[in-house]
């Protein structure tokens, strides 16, 4: 049982591990082959996955609705919002679940109808409620209570002038200092970050090739 | 009269004529130095021509490459560039850096328009190819040279990759050694410090810890080091007999984080505590997973909020909601476009490779503890190399540069 939880995924992090890292250095048809396969059962693995994330999905809503939770209409949604799109996906405009996936505009595709009108409409809802939410961030963070927030206050507005025509009518040097913000100091810190980034990647990836991490199998203590 | 006339007139043409054509020859230089080889570093189905580029050449010079697979012909068109074009300086991943490669031209033939369409290169099998050099009607070509594609077992031009990945990773693992035999001191990760103080939080006003993960996949490290920092933060959970929720947005990711749940549990000692409908999928899409884990945050009114993995736009989305219900909110990621929102919204926010370090750190195990003093040994040798090399580069010596160039 230790061999199963605990000695074999170690086994199988370190083989395909240096396998993953060896692919990288050799152009050679049959390594790309092998990579491709390997991608391959990572999709298949995905396919069936899948599985276990919608009956999650529908569990959790299916306990809100059940113990009648706050918010549990929402939930109802979902499996209203999911037995629609099931419905025109088996109906799949005539031919059934077997056939290829019809193709169509909106107007002749139930599916697709659904995908633009309200998949799309709400995702882009949620993403410009995120301009509020930057306008509410910003507020917070330019508050010039220190010195180094102050430094941010007065770079967040020389860029922001810089990006917007009036900042060049102010003055030519307005698009020229926010420019050399974002590509001087922006960039240092960016590459610095990514640097940093790397090395811990790096080193986790050595961690769990060589077996030292181990706390995704739980718990990591010996 | 009138007949020398004209035999005068037609010598003078014909004479013209051959000066012309003659003239025009001498400005066309024999193509000297020309090899052909297997492409290095491909996986297959190419070779190259390298020649050294001739002192002069007349404007609007054409070369040609004409590939068969018999000596005999029939002779293809297998590439056509003008005679200034084609350096080997274009391309230093296969040619290097060298003052030479300024004066050399070189050509890649993968492919040819045969008589029956695109013929591809096969591996294996010899071709025969010339070189021509075209100006107007005037044209020199080369000895028929034979070469055949391999497929190569090392790409050379990833030499200082794994030269660098190789020296980096002996001195993490060295230090790992090291931290076996003394302490080693480890700076204060502010972040990480702050970890008990949430659970701490959560278990004294008896609300759940909600761990988000980010929207990679479980191929992505930075979903690894997430579920290594979940396996740590359930242990805790488990000790504290603190509910602990968690929130993922791919199917694998929620397995995997079941499974290292159920295991903290197992090893804290608490399995009947463990409850594999707190670990589930909130949604498959960016969106549809901010919304549903804002709905968590404003319905169930968790202690705490823990987001570590790499986010996109979300990001601020579920910070900024989680902010407004007083959470106490610890965020990882090494998104460096997300970073800004999380400093802003979050009590503590672990910066890139903080994200990584984050397991190690909590286990206080010494080996794991050692990889961290490597990482930051690798980042000073790395300030170095940068700090040299931008001086360098500054004194026109672009050594370093050329030696840290990714191909």
């Amino acid at each position: 049982m230790i061999f199963l939880s605990r000695v074999l995924p170690v086994i199988v992090a370190l083989c395909f591990g240096l396998l993953g890292i060896g692919i990288y250095y050799v152009p050679h048809a049959a390594a790309q082959n092998l990579e491709r396969e390997l991608a391959l059962w990572l999709r298949i693995v995905f396919a069936f996955s899948y599985l276990l994330g919608l009956y999650s999905l529908l569990n959790l809503h299916w306990q809100r609705i059940r113990q009648r939770g706050e918010g549990w209409g929402y939930s109802a949604i979902v499996y209203v919002g999911f037995g629609l799109m099931m419905l025109f996906v088996i109906y799949n405009d005539g031919q059934g679940p077997f056939a290829p996936q019809a193709e169509g505009t909106a107007a002749e595709n139930g599916y697709q109808w659904l995908f633009e009108y309200v998949q799309v409409a709400c995702s882009s809802t949620m993403f410009s409620i995120l301009a509020f939410f930057i306008a509410s961030a910003a507020y917070r963070t330019f508050r010039a209570r220190t010195p180094e927030a102050a430094l941010l206050l007065v770079a967040a507005i020389v860029v922001m002038l810089g990006r917007v025509p009036i900042g060049a009518y102010i003055s030519d040097y307005v698009p020229a200092a926010a420019d050399w913000l974002l590509n001087v100091p922006n960039l240092a810190a960016k590459r610095g970050i990514l640097l940093g980034v790397s090395l811990g990647a790096i080193a986790t990836s050595l961690r769990i090739i060589f077996g030292i991490e181990r706390s995704y199998l739980g718990g990591g203590e010996e | 009269m009138v007949n020398r006339a004209l035999l005068w007139f037609a010598a003078c043409i014909f004479a013209a004529a051959g000066e012309s054509e003659g003239a025009a020859e001498a400005t066309l230089p024999l193509l000297k130095g020309v090899e052909v080889f297997d492409t290095p570093s491909d996986a297959g189905g190419s070779i190259t021509l390298t020649w050294p580029r001739p002192d002069s050449l007349p404007a609007g010079s054409t070369y040609q490459v004409h590939i068969a697979d018999m000596r005999e012909g029939p002779y293809q068109l297998a590439a056509t560039f003008a005679s200034d074009g084609n350096l080997q300086s274009e391309e230093p991943k296969t040619f290097g850096y060298g003052a030479a490669t300024k004066d050399a031209h070189f050509v890649h033939i993968s492919e040819y328009t045969g008589e029956e369409g695109v013929v591809a290169l096969e591996n294996g099998k010899p071709y025969y190819v010339r070189l021509e050099l075209h100006n107007g009607p005037v044209s020199t070509r080369t000895a028929v040279l034979m070469a055949s594609a391999e497929g190569n077992y090392f790409n050379w031009s990833k030499l200082n990759n794994i030269i660098l990945g190789i020296l980096l990773s002996m001195l993490i693992l060295g230090y790992i050694g090291l931290a076996r035999r003394r302490a080693l001191y480890i700076r204060r990760i502010g972040g990480l410090e702050a970890l008990d103080e949430a659970l701490g939080r959560a278990t004294e006003m008896g609300k759940p810890v909600l761990f988000i993960h980010g929207l990679r996949d479980m191929s992505q490290i930075s979903t690894i080091a997430a579920v290594n920092i979940l396996g740590r933060v359930a242990r805790r959970t488990a000790e504290y007999d603190t509910a602990l929720r968690v929130v993922a947005p791919d199917p694998v990711v929620m397995s995997v984080s079941q499974e290292t749940v159920q295991a903290s549990y197992f090893e804290a000692g608490r399995p009947d505590a463990f409850n594999p409908d707190h670990v589930f999928v909130a949604g498959t899409e960016q969106f549809s997973y901010a919304a549903a884990t804002e709905g968590i945050m404003v319905r169930e009114r968790p202690a705490a909020h823990i987001m570590m993995g790499y986010f996109y736009a979300e990001s601020l989305l579920l910070a900024e909601t989680g902010s407004t219900t007083g959470a106490i909110q610890i965020a990882g990621t090494d998104a460096f476009t997300q970073l800004p929102f999380f400093v802003t919204t979050c009590d503590y926010t672990l910066l890139g490779e903080e994200l990584y370090a984050a397991s190690a750190y909590l286990s206080r195990e010494p080996k794991l503890l050692g990889s961290l003093k490597g990482q930051d040994a690798g980042k000073a040798i790395l300030i170095a190399a940068i700090v040299l090399g931008a001086a360098l580069a500054t004194l026109d010596i672009p050594i370093l540069t050329h030696l840290f160039t990714p191909h």
